[in-house]
């Protein structure tokens, strides 16, 4: 993108004129704006709060702070990224409303040396997640993430899961950039590793054709 | 390199912003001769896709529509 395109205005991003029509008070254009981005916050919410219920809360308050607070949004951040950081405070004070006004921060839980060397370096099967139901594997997937300590957990989700940039995440969850990249590859290699025990090369798939081997003998 | 070098370059190589061609040269020399680091990059990179691929939190249609216009009730009631 070469900068006399983006002053022309030609490479903007679509959300900025969607948030000016806002500005200008046309409330469609913020329904559009929410649409794009609900399930996102949605999910973000559940990364972080582990709890439906407060999920769903975070998803509406974070909109509905969005729209008061928009004349402090700066054109200079994304508008998704400025929203993400909405959700995570909003989900912040979910979990301490929760705990009855204990302090939470996305730093908690972080003092684990897993994840730093990987242990288990047998190959996974070919397409491991194959030997699994769709609801098997949800189910799988959501026990791995949810045993990983928040601050990782929600590196993760930010950018692997929801697509942001090493920067975007930093700017949406106040760390730097450095931390964010010692979260992420930690977070990485904890998955992998907790992974490891249900998608290793000997599957069930694989068993049962030893099994159906040994028979033949 | 070494297994500890290769493991700090690893988000580099999965996210694949390793810019100079001679550590781009290292990181492949090692992979040829370590399988444990291959098997490493390989899976931690099948990790994130399977994350990717697979939503584990959506919420079902008619509860996201119930949420979707309840954002909305609230965000026109500020207005004026
Ligand atoms: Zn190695």
């Amino acid at each position: 993108m070469s900068t006399i395109q983006s002053i022309a205005g030609e490479n903007e991003h679509p959300d900025v004129a969607l948030v000016e029509r806002v500005r200008a008070g046309d409330v469609s254009a913020y329904d559009t704006l929410v649409r794009k981005y609900e399930r996102q916050i949605f999910r973000i919410a559940q990364h972080i709060t582990q709890n439906r219920e407060d999920a769903e809360d975070v998803m509406q308050d974070a909109f509905l702070k969005a729209y008061e607070k928009l004349d402090q949004f700066q054109g200079n951040a994304k508008f998704y990224t400025w929203l993400v950081r909405i959700a995570v405070n909003e989900s912040l004070m979910r979990l301490r409303k929760r705990r009855s006004g204990k302090m939470v921060s996305i730093d908690e839980d972080l003092e684990t040396e897993e994840g730093t060397v990987p242990r288990d370096l047998a190959d996974w099967a070919p397409d491991p997640e194959q030997n699994y139901s769709t609801s098997e594997l949800a189910d799988i997937l959501r026990r791995t993430i949810q045993g990983l300590p928040r601050g990782f957990r929600v590196v993760f989700a930010l950018r692997d899961v929801e697509g942001l940039s090493t920067e975007e995440t930093a700017e949406a969850l106040g760390l730097s950039v450095p931390a964010v990249k010692s979260r992420l590859l930690r977070a990485r290699l904890q998955l992998r590793e907790r992974l490891s025990r249900y998608f290793h090369r000997r599957t069930r798939a694989a068993q049962r054709k030893l099994e159906l081997k040994r028979d033949v003998h | 390199m070494t297994c500890t070098e290769f493991l700090a370059m690893l988000d580099d190589m999965i996210d694949d912003s390793i810019v100079a061609a001679e550590t781009r040269a290292e990181v492949e020399q090692h992979l040829r001769k370590c399988g444990h680091c291959e098997v490493v990059l390989n899976t931690t990179r099948k990790t994130i896709e399977i994350y990717r691929s697979h939503q584990i939190y959506e919420l079902p249609y008619e509860v996201n529509e119930r949420l979707h216009a309840a954002i909305m009730t609230r965000c026109k009631a500020k207005r004026c």
